[in-house]
């Protein structure tokens, strides 16, 4: 079983994902229990990826290889470094949560709802795993239709323009992708990342690669300027479209700079650091300042999202300015491993952030900030964890929102001091965002009737927020175990950046 | 001799069970066992920590430093949470669990009739927790983390009452304003990790003097010191939490916390944590004269300018703030002239006699049934004799009567200050004096309108006995006579005042004069420091002071007070008419708030929005996002055979492309 575990992780919840359908939209109450059947086996089988990674060497592991079609020499190529054992970890434990959030607000075609989730846990985890560049691109476009569903069909009023501004930025990210795919297919008659991170390229060639997947990557994560998708899919999703794309889909963006444009172009990825760099920083200040006045919460948690991953490219970009420029490996590691971090706690606080909106929603039926007020009155164990995340949202030391972005900050100084003193302006903007929502919502007298009748959370929901929370502040007292089963793989990925493939 | 780590980790941790228990498990434990959890915990961590003071200064124990677990490692950076107890820590750990504990006990009659009775026991656990991770550090990282653990306390009690509109606000201000100051305070550790190449306190210490000579390029082709610049950062960063001009702001509005914590951690504790984190990183100071100059006049500044505010305040809990802030700068322009020990000394004392001064108002509060006022107070001596006398205690020890605890302290400064050469001495030695005369000023009018005088609060008997917590009452109306507050609240005082006494006596031989310290402060210049006489004891020193300048001062502070608010009242609504100009710039408080308001607040929302509806929805969305799509919908007509809505199109067409595309490759290369 060990040899066929990362396909287990793939095709069981897709399986699942199937079986749920097949039970049809009248028995809502089997479905329910049928797809946590599934997500829990799933999250049950990805503990053996944690437990048996062998951190220490940092190589891929859990190697499956088979032809795919032999014609143009594609395989189904699977294995996983730390970091993908981390995210597919992620994946299989946020799925878990969102299934059990959707347990009460979820009536509508519950079950096509959830097999839309399961399909999508199980083509995340193949991005996360694929090594080979077209079974990757075949995932990472295939985990866009369940998505496309899950917000098209359960979505807010405007789902159709959200969904179709979503399509039109991935369609066009996703495509300039394929064509540099195909054409490094061509040069290599290979699809093996392994092999194409070998492949000796000028600079010119790097640099035209390196563009087609930074527009692909970019509008995932999302970067400054193409994020304004986000928000608009953001709010017109379900709580659980929201926490799946904040949680897993932004990190995909992320993932693949590290899989893709770091081994594949790393002299353009030097070459055009800077402008990374600093499109990362305009994400952190720029995002930050126009998160400060959304009215509507779910939007001013998603701006809070492009700020968050503003510090997983600059981790990344970073590094290569370091390691590059002044030769500086050490603070590389603690740059690329701050963008793993921050990756994985932004799944935990964002998640949990959006998570939480989604339980007043479930009341109040209103994302507006001006509906609320003093909901600390009547839900006070809510108003407990919303002040919880809130703080690992503003990264406070404690909590794995401190964690990631430390370190980048850190990694950041040894650059140049001004990228450190803008990263570092989070601290600021960060707290006036979330305080001021929090201020809005949580404290002061009830404000209205509708606050006024709401429900403290119930067992079910104290459950995944407390799970989320268990996750923030496990990692936020104690991250060495994260750091640890990554650091080997960061390392690799930093060392390979300094091979010179140009020229 | 070594220190158990056992003992320190059961210091450190008694205080957090305590927190969890009453905090989680409230509805469980209820009240009494909320406040039994916690005052135990807090009472272990307290007997503890003199001992292991004990053994530090008397049995010959050594500083312990060493770590508890690795918090990450990657590459050759890593980092740790362990603890550095030498004299410095252990002396702080005594005053924050001994303050704490009266704290504690305190808020049993302070909260008696809260709602949030297990909530705020919970807090103030956790916030004594806090506090210990931040003194007991070894490192920076750590530091950093109870540097922010304590602000999320402070934030969670300045909004205690959270109905409160003006709580919550304060309470957001408070952490948005210690945040611009976390923001220097991260960047000074980044630099720190950048030439140390590591976050622990004794390999940076040991190691300081490679920083002199290095330099940073803030601004191209213009190197700086890099010891100026790191310390700097580091001490913006004590701006923050010692609330130092211009980032005093959050400490006045603080206030709207309850009474106890006002005193634990907006007086005695939390807000000296920049003063021990100077001290702490005295080896770095001492690298830049630029640095100390810098701290020097800070703090200098406010010493002076924040005193004259608590002379026209008339809330007698932002008397005392005011007091604090004044006193927080004596402590800093004391760092700013390398007098580190007088500073930390002054640190003790202050925490002592100003959380008596906080408690005993706190006492008059309950008694006046929370009105805060001074105007409708007065002739409270005959109800609350215990008070009374406790808050003259304080009172005398803050304004520096020879033979207080704060005697010792506030002249050592004042002699440090005077003596220094560096840049800005002479303008703080203005400052700091000054500051003596408007501190006795403002104390002594506290004391007078509060206990001396008329009673101008109107007792109505039999109209209603509403105890009402929030003061909704017609102001300056009591139900009943006032009376002295229960046992809980007057112990507490009494234990505060001993050391209001005694402590300064007791200890300026061995913290000033003598080797206290040892290598936790180090002084690289020894004009700054040890540069006075010899110690000549501390009763001498008491005999001289009366002779000195301060008392000098204090006694026309002091003077000037009785004249006014015991003798001629309608003097001071005189005075104040004829100075309107400058009553009024006090009484604004020089219009940081407002200029803030407008400035910081205001422009950022302006900024947030222009970037929103200008960046984001104008150009990005209507120019490049809707505009394509209207072209591409103009070229191919596509769009509106997209715009359907129905969503298994759009899924169709995908997968079909996608096996278009595969296809075709197939075709094409497969061959």
């Amino acid at each position: 079983m060990m040899q066929s575990l990362l396909s287990i992780l793939i095709w069981l919840p897709i399986a699942g994902g199937f079986a749920v359908l097949a039970l049809g939209t009248h028995r809502a109450k089997e479905a329910r229990w049928l797809a946590l059947a599934v997500a829990v086996a799933t999250f049950i089988v990805s503990i053996p990826l944690l437990t048996g990674y062998d951190a220490a060497a940092g190589t891929m592991q859990f190697i499956e290889q088979h032809r795919w079609i032999a014609a143009i020499n594609a395989n189904y190529h699977l294995g996983v470094d730390g970091i993908s054992v981390a995210l597919i970890v992620l994946t299989t434990f946020v799925t878990v949560l969102v299934v059990l959030g959707a347990w009460d607000s979820v009536h509508d075609k519950v079950n096509q709802y959830l097999a839309a989730f399961l399909v999508l846990e199980g083509l995340m985890v193949g991005v996360f795993c694929a090594l080979d560049a077209l079974l990757f691109y075949v995932f990472f476009e295939g985990m866009l239709i369940p998505m496309f569903i899950i917000i098209g069909i359960w979505g807010g009023p405007r789902r159709v323009y959200a969904t179709l501004k979503f399509f039109l930025y991935t369609f066009f990210g996703s495509i300039f992708m394929l064509v540099g795919l195909i054409w490094l297919y061509m040069q290599s008659n290979s699809w093996e990342l392994s092999q194409l991170a070998a492949l000796k390229l000028t600079l010119t060639q790097q640099s035209w690669l390196f563009f087609a997947f930074l527009v692909a990557f970019a509008v995932k994560v999302p970067m400054w300027p193409v994020h304004t998708w986000l928000p608009d899919a953001h709010v017109e999703a379900p709580t659980g479209g929201s926490v799946i794309l904040a949680a897993i889909m932004l990190k995909i963006g992320g993932y693949g700079f590290l899989r893709f444009s770091l081994p594949i172009t790393p002299d353009a990825s030097q070459h055009f650091a800077w402008l990374l760099i600093a499109l990362s920083l305009i994400a952190v200040i720029y995002i930050g300042f126009v998160a400060l006045v959304q009215e509507d919460m779910k939007k001013l948690i998603a701006y809070s999202s492009v700020s968050h991953m503003g510090f997983v490219t600059l981790g990344i970009f970073i590094a290569l300015a370091l390691v590059r420029v002044s030769g500086n490996k050490d603070a590389a590691y603690l740059g690329v491993s701050g963008a793993m971090v921050q990756m994985i706690s932004h799944g935990f606080v964002s998640g949990a952030m959006f998570s939480c909106i989604g339980v007043i929603y479930d009341r109040m039926h209103t994302r507006m900030i001006k509906d609320y007020g003093g909901v600390v009155n009547t839900m006070p164990w809510y108003a407990a964890f919303v002040v919880f995340f809130a703080m690992a949202n503003c990264g406070l030391p404690g909590t794995s929102g401190f964690v990631g972005e430390f370190m980048v900050i850190l990694a950041s100084f040894q650059s140049n001091f001004w990228i450190a003193a803008l990263a570092a302006f989070t601290l600021i903007i960060g707290a006036a965002y979330t305080l001021w929502l929090v201020k809005r919502v949580i404290w002061g007298e009830v404000t209205n009737d509708h606050v006024a009748k709401l429900k403290d959370i119930d067992a079910r929901e104290a459950l995944v927020l407390g799970a989320f929370a268990a996750m923030t502040l496990l990692f936020g007292i104690w991250p060495e175990p994260l750091t640890h089963l990554m650091d080997a793989s960061v390392k690799h990925i930093v060392d390979q950046l300094l091979v010179v493939k140009a020229g | 001799m070594q220190l158990n780590p056992t003992i320190l980790l059961i210091i450190a941790l008694a205080p957090l069970v305590g927190a969890v228990v009453a905090g989680i498990f409230r509805s469980q434990v209820g009240r009494i066992g909320a406040h039994t959890v916690t005052i135990a915990g807090v009472a272990l961590s307290c007997v503890l920590s003199f001992y292991v003071l004990y053994q530090l200064v008397w049995g010959g124990a050594e500083s312990y430093n060493a770590n508890l677990y690795t918090w990450f490692q990657v590459g050759g950076i890593d980092a740790h949470v362990g603890f550095l107890v030498d004299r410095l820590t252990a002396m702080m750990m005594v005053v924050v669990t001994f303050v704490s504990l009266m704290v504690h006990v305190y808020t049993i009659g302070y909260m008696a009739e809260d709602d949030g009775y297990q909530r705020f026991f919970s807090y103030i656990a956790l916030f004594t927790f806090s506090m210990l991770m931040l003194v007991m550090s070894n490192n920076f990282l750590q530091l950093f983390f109870g540097w922010e653990a304590v602000g999320l306390v402070s934030y969670l009690l300045i909004g205690f009452w959270f109905k409160r509109p003006t709580a919550v606000f304060a309470n957001m201000k408070a952490f948005i304003v210690n945040r611009v100051g976390d923001f220097g305070f991260l960047l000074g550790i980044a630099g720190v990790l950048y030439f140390f190449h590591t976050l622990d306190y004794a390999t940076v210490f040991a190691h300081s003097e490679a920083l002199s000579g290095k330099t940073l390029e803030i601004f191209s082709g213009n190197p700086w010191s890099a010891a100026t610049v790191i310390c700097i950062c580091l001490f913006i960063g004590a701006m923050g939490k010692s609330a130092q001009v211009p980032l005093h702001v959050w400490l006045p509005d603080s206030m709207e916390g309850p009474t106890p914590i006002s005193a634990l951690i907006h007086a005695a504790t939390m807000v000296t944590a920049g003063i021990f984190m100077v001290a702490r990183m005295s080896p770095l100071f001492e690298l830049s004269e630029t640095a100390l100059s810098f701290v020097l006049v800070i703090g200098a500044t406010t010493a002076f300018f924040t005193g004259l505010i608590g002379i026209v305040q008339n809330d007698i809990k932002r008397v005392v703030a005011y007091s604090t802030l004044s006193q927080l700068g004596y402590m800093t322009a004391a760092l700013g002239v390398s007098a580190y020990s007088a500073a930390v000394f002054h640190l003790m004392t202050h925490a002592f006699f100003k959380a008596l001064l906080f408690l005993g108002a706190g006492s008059v509060i309950i008694a006046m049934h929370h009105e805060q006022d001074m105007r409708y107070m007065g002739g409270l001596r005959k109800y609350m004799p215990i008070t009374f006398v406790t808050a003259w205690i304080g009172t005398l020890a803050l304004t520096g009567m020879p033979g207080f605890a704060g005697f010792y302290s506030k002249d050592a400064i004042i002699e440090a200050v005077g003596e220094s050469h560096r840049w800005g001495a002479g303008y703080a030695y203005l400052c700091v004096l000054l500051g003596v005369f408007v501190t006795a000023f403002y104390s002594f009018r506290l004391l007078y309108l509060t206990f001396h005088g008329k009673e101008r609060f109107v007792v109505d008997h039999g109209h209603g006995h509403g105890h009402d917590d929030h003061g909704h009452h017609e102001p300056g109306h009591l139900a009943h006579d006032p009376h002295e507050s229960p046992a809980v609240v007057t112990w507490p005082l009494m234990a505060l005042a001993v050391p209001s006494i005694v402590i300064g006596a007791l200890t300026v031989g061995s913290m000033l004069h003598g080797d206290y310290f040892g290598s936790a402060v180090r002084v690289a210049h020894e004009a700054g420091e040890g540069a006075h006489g010899e110690f000549v004891g501390w009763f001498q020193t008491m005999l001289e002071g009366f002779v000195g300048a301060p008392f000098i001062l204090a006694f026309l502070g002091f003077a000037l007070a009785t004249y006014i608010y015991l003798f001629n009242p309608a003097i001071a609504d005189k005075t104040k008419n004829a100075l309107y100009p400058l009553w009024n710039m006090l009484d604004k408080k020089y219009w940081f708030d407002p200029i803030y308001q407008a400035v910081f607040a205001r422009g950022s929302v302006v900024l947030g929005r222009g970037l929103w509806k200008g960046g984001d929805v104008g150009v990005i969305d209507n120019v490049l996002i809707d505009g394509s799509a209207a072209a591409v919908a103009r070229t191919a007509g596509v769009v509106r055979w997209l715009q359907t809505g129905y969503l298994y199109t759009y899924a169709f067409a995908m997968i079909l492309g996608l096996v278009f595309l595969l296809g075709g490759l197939w075709w094409v290369v497969g061959k």
